[in-house]
């Protein structure tokens, strides 16, 4: 075990110390200790950047069950290394901020950090394993930490409504995942990423190739919370605000994003591929923002707007595996679209961690998140409105910002489209630049509105729980540090190209880097007079009308029923399908024993007659058939006439006797056939159990004892004939086809000489097979302890009698 | 010659025997039906009997001894059903 592996667990090991730190030291806030683990995974993992940036890899193997295939291998590269360093670098931000948001004296701040830190591990592990089978572990892992910690105040209904709802989506897409992977396995013979890459272009043409694309694209929609499966994001907005800042906007719901890019070399070359990521991409984009400008609540407006922008980049994503068919070209102008996806996941952790801590001071120091009661915050919380402003123009793609970058490099890989020449884009294709373009102006909408509607306007203070003031600089420190970030980047953009950028393409895109294109990632902020600028333009005077007047037209989203809504639909889905599971048991439960014979029976009868009919297994073959003798043949009609009898008796004491009856001309029969061990025994048997029936018949109550012959029921006799039918035949047809001589020519050879005994059956009994004897003594004693217990025991509570 | 008679006295008995059924079955009282019961149980250990002649074997003797005692027994414990309504008493100093 490397150190590499130790750094991705060591968030695991560490999460054991965290009660004890907990209870041991009750005034220092457990968030400080927990503070150091993912600071020293960031500096650890900031020392691989030299490495990666010169497209070099670091792969470190563990055996894990090597027998299966399955090895913890850790693969660092610039993908891999790009989220390592967002989810360490954002997650101690997030720590620090936490310590000041959650108070030690009031929360069980062991089980939160227990939690976050069990998250950590497993996003390290979901982006630097390079094994799919380790890969999926650590993604359940993340999804029952985002669980736990969705649920994390778990006295509130909606909390736990929230987090039953984002594990049904997201283990549903798990699971999904993992179908998808065993098809990779089977296609490819390994679990490994790298190998699968190597495989890739034999991989497409193989059968199974289209339904692992489709199950492992399902695992990365419902991750990411692509559409319709982001609806489990907004109710995730339960959980305390780190938590949504961390987990909801820059690393688990990346996840799926990172496992598209991941498997992009893979998949890409197939046309399926790019439209379903690309397609599912820029509807997620457009409903996302569409429904962020409804929302009163400000995490909800940034729940929507993480949906939005995640759809932005998977449809980046998406769009950028149409580089892989233009090989030839000097100047990939497709491959701006992967750029613009790994520059664009950078620049939305930076601004949307720091706009859901804004979100959170606000919350903390006004008491509501309420927009419609929040206004005029700008004099009280002036940090706070230059984080938040900065944050949301970043968002909306307004220059100087590092959003404007991204969202230029959008338009430019959405404008793309028209110059492509595969898969029928040249036809629908023109509706991803229209729809970015409209998703972009409602994006503008909501991120003004997020600021101008808390910030400025009227203030309503009575209206708040809470007077408001400005943050504590403690709380101020993680936002500020992500803003500053925004900005950076913003100026200089290629600060990150070379270092970070650049490697992240190289492992989404390879194929490319070895057929000896370079990626030549350059961001600037002026294009020249573009079609993109244009767009930018428009967005910002039509985001700016459409905000002025968004009194006048926000009455169309009440003009959706609820129960068309996607929530909707989920709720109904969800107990129509409780009640109809509910419905579909009571039918057949009825908890009538005859009910379960019937099923019994029947089934009996379809498989073996089926079985029967299907293979053509019906033989009859006389040649081995005995004579038969006249006193048989009388015999056989007393049996059948006894039979008749204890079905069609009037009162229940004939069909007893008539029981008995059978009994005894069994017990004849096994005369007749010399069987005079079986014949004392059956003698006695019958006799009793004969009597023990009529002392059953002796106790019953009054009322039911003289209940005439049973009701004649259709279905009962088809099935009882039925049933006697396929007995019949199966033994007609076991007789004709007897393959060999029975072994019982053995028995009567060494029934003297080796078991010292003259009667044979005796001696298989206690000698040759002595064994079955033994428990079925067995079954006889716990028979007659079972009978005295439940004699003795009889009353209710043990009580004796 | 011996084989002949034999299947002629299992011919008989059987008669008997479907004579004695009707008894069991028809029989207006209990005490009819026990009588008849053991009666044909009787008759059974004869058939048995017949049939180990008819066979050639000795096995079936047991069978014939069995039959007798479970008759017996069976034939005791109706009785005493009959007589005191119960076949075990509880109570042994009554």
């Amino acid at each position: 075990m490397s150190l590499l592996h130790l750094a991705i667990l060591l968030p695991f090991l560490s999460a054991v110390l965290i009660p004890f730190l907990f209870k041991g030291f009750r005034n220092i806030h457990t968030g400080w200790f927990v503070l150091l683990v993912p600071l020293v995974l960031f500096i650890y993992f900031i020392q691989y950047l030299p490495l990666t940036s010169d497209g070099n890899t670091v792969t470190k193997t563990f055996e894990w069950i090597p027998s299966l295939g399955i090895d913890f291998t850790a693969h660092v590269d610039g993908l891999g290394l790009l989220f390592a360093l967002l989810i360490t670098g954002i997650g101690s931000l997030v720590v620090l901020y936490s310590i000041y948001y959650l108070a030690k004296e009031k929360e069980a701040l062991h089980n939160f950090y227990v939690y976050l830190l069990m998250f950590m591990g497993a996003m390290l592990g979901v982006v630097l394993s390079d094994n799919l089978i380790v890969l999926y572990m650590f993604w359940e892992f993340t999804s029952i930490s985002s669980f736990l910690l969705i649920g994390y105040w778990y006295d509130r209904e909606r909390s736990r409504y929230g987090a039953q709802k984002s594990m049904l989506i997201t283990v549903f897409g798990g699971l999904s995942m993992l179908g998808g992977i065993v098809l990779l396995y089977i296609m490819g013979g390994t679990f490994s990423i790298q190998e699968l890459i190597n495989m890739s272009e034999s991989l497409i043409t193989d059968p199974l190739f289209v339904p692992a694309l489709l199950l492992i694209l399902l695992g990365a929609f419902t991750k990411s919370a692509q559409f319709p499966f982001h609806i489990w994001l907004p109710d995730a907005m339960e959980a305390p605000t780190p938590v949504s800042a961390y987990l909801h906007s820059a690393t688990m719901v990346k996840a799926g994003i990172y496992l598209v890019a991941r498997m992009s070399p893979v998949f890409a070359e197939s046309g399926l591929w790019l439209w379903l990521v690309a397609g599912f991409g820029i509807i997620t984009l457009f409903w996302g923002s569409f429904n962020a400008v409804k929302q009163t609540d400000l995490k909800a407006i940034l729940a929507y707007s993480t949906i939005s922008q995640l759809g932005l980049i998977m449809s980046l994503l998406g769009l950028g595996a149409a580089a892989l068919h233009y090989d030839q070209l000097d100047d990939n102008i497709y491959m701006i679209a992967t750029i613009a996806a790994v520059f664009h996941l950078i620049n939305h952790a930076t601004f949307k961690g720091s706009l859901f801590m804004m979100v959170g001071i606000v919350d903390h120091e006004t008491g509501t998140r309420d927009i419609r009661k929040l206004g005029g915050l700008v004099n009280l919380m002036p940090i706070t409105f230059t984080i938040a402003i900065i944050g949301s123009f970043s968002m909306a793609g307004l220059p100087p910002f590092n959003g404007f970058l991204s969202k230029e490099m959008f338009l430019t890989g959405m404008l793309s489209v028209f110059e492509l020449d595969l898969f029928n884009l040249s036809t629908w294709g023109v509706l991803f630049p229209v729809l970015a373009w409209i998703a972009s102006v409602f994006t503008f909408v909501y991120s003004i509105k997020l600021v101008f509607k808390t910030f400025l306007g009227k203030p309503q203070f009575d209206k708040l729980p809470k007077k408001p003031h400005e943050a504590p600089i403690g709380m101020l420190i993680s936002p500020i540090i992500l803003v500053s970030l925004v900005i950076i980047f913003g100026f200089f953009p290629n600060l990150l190209s070379n270092s970070m950028i650049k490697p992240a393409v190289e492992a989404i895109l390879p194929s490319l880097v070895d057929s000896g294109q370079t990626v030549d990632v350059n961001i600037y902020f002026w294009h020249g007079f573009t079609p993109e600028l244009f767009m930018t333009i428009g967005i910002i005077a039509v985001g700016a009308l459409l905000y002025a007047t968004l009194a006048k037209w926000q009455g169309i989203y009440n003009r959706i029923p609820e129960r068309f809504t996607l929530n909707g639909m989920y709720d109904a889905g969800l107990s129509l399908s409780e009640k109809g599971s509910l419905r579909l048991s009571n039918a057949y439960m009825t908890g009538f024993m005859r009910t379960y014979l019937v099923y019994i029976f029947s089934f009996f009868v379809a498989i073996l007659l089926s079985t029967l009919l299907i293979k053509d297994g019906f033989a009859i073959d006389t040649t081995d058939l005995a004579p038969i003798e006249f006193y048989e043949v009388i015999l056989a009609i007393i049996l059948v006439a006894s039979a008749v009898t204890v079905i069609f008796a009037k009162s229940r004491i004939t069909s007893l006797i008539a029981v008995g009856a059978a009994g005894y001309t069994v017990a004849l029969f096994f005369v007749l056939f010399r069987a005079p061990d079986l014949a004392l025994t059956q003698l006695v048997i019958e006799t009793v159990s004969v009597s023990l029936f009529l002392l059953c018949f002796y106790h019953f109550p009054r009322i039911s004892r003289n209940i005439e012959r049973i009701g004649f029921k259709l279905g009962n006799a088809v099935i009882s004939v039925l049933v006697g039918l396929t007995i019949t035949l199966i033994s007609i047809s076991s007789f004709s086809s007897r393959s060999f001589e029975s072994i019982s020519q053995y028995h009567i050879d060494n029934v003297y000489d080796l078991a010292a005994g003259g009667n044979m059956v005796n001696v298989i009994l206690v000698d040759f097979r002595g064994f079955d004897t033994l428990f079925e003594i067995a079954v006889l004693a716990i028979a007659a302890m079972g009978i005295y217990a439940m004699i003795r025991y009889r009353a209710a509570g043990g009580k004796e009698e | 010659m011996l084989t002949t008679i034999l299947y002629i006295s299992l011919a008989v008995i059987t008669l008997s025997m479907l004579g004695v059924l009707y008894r069991v079955i028809k029989g207006p009282t209990a005490p009819d039906r026990i009588i008849a019961l053991d009666a044909l149980g009787i008759s059974l250990i004869s058939i048995i009997a017949i049939f180990s002649a008819l066979l050639r074997t000795s096995a079936f003797l047991e069978v014939i001894l069995l039959f007798g005692i479970l008759a017996f027994l069976g034939t005791v414990a109706f009785s005493k059903y009959l007589e005191k309504g119960v076949i075990i008493q509880r109570d042994r100093n009554e």
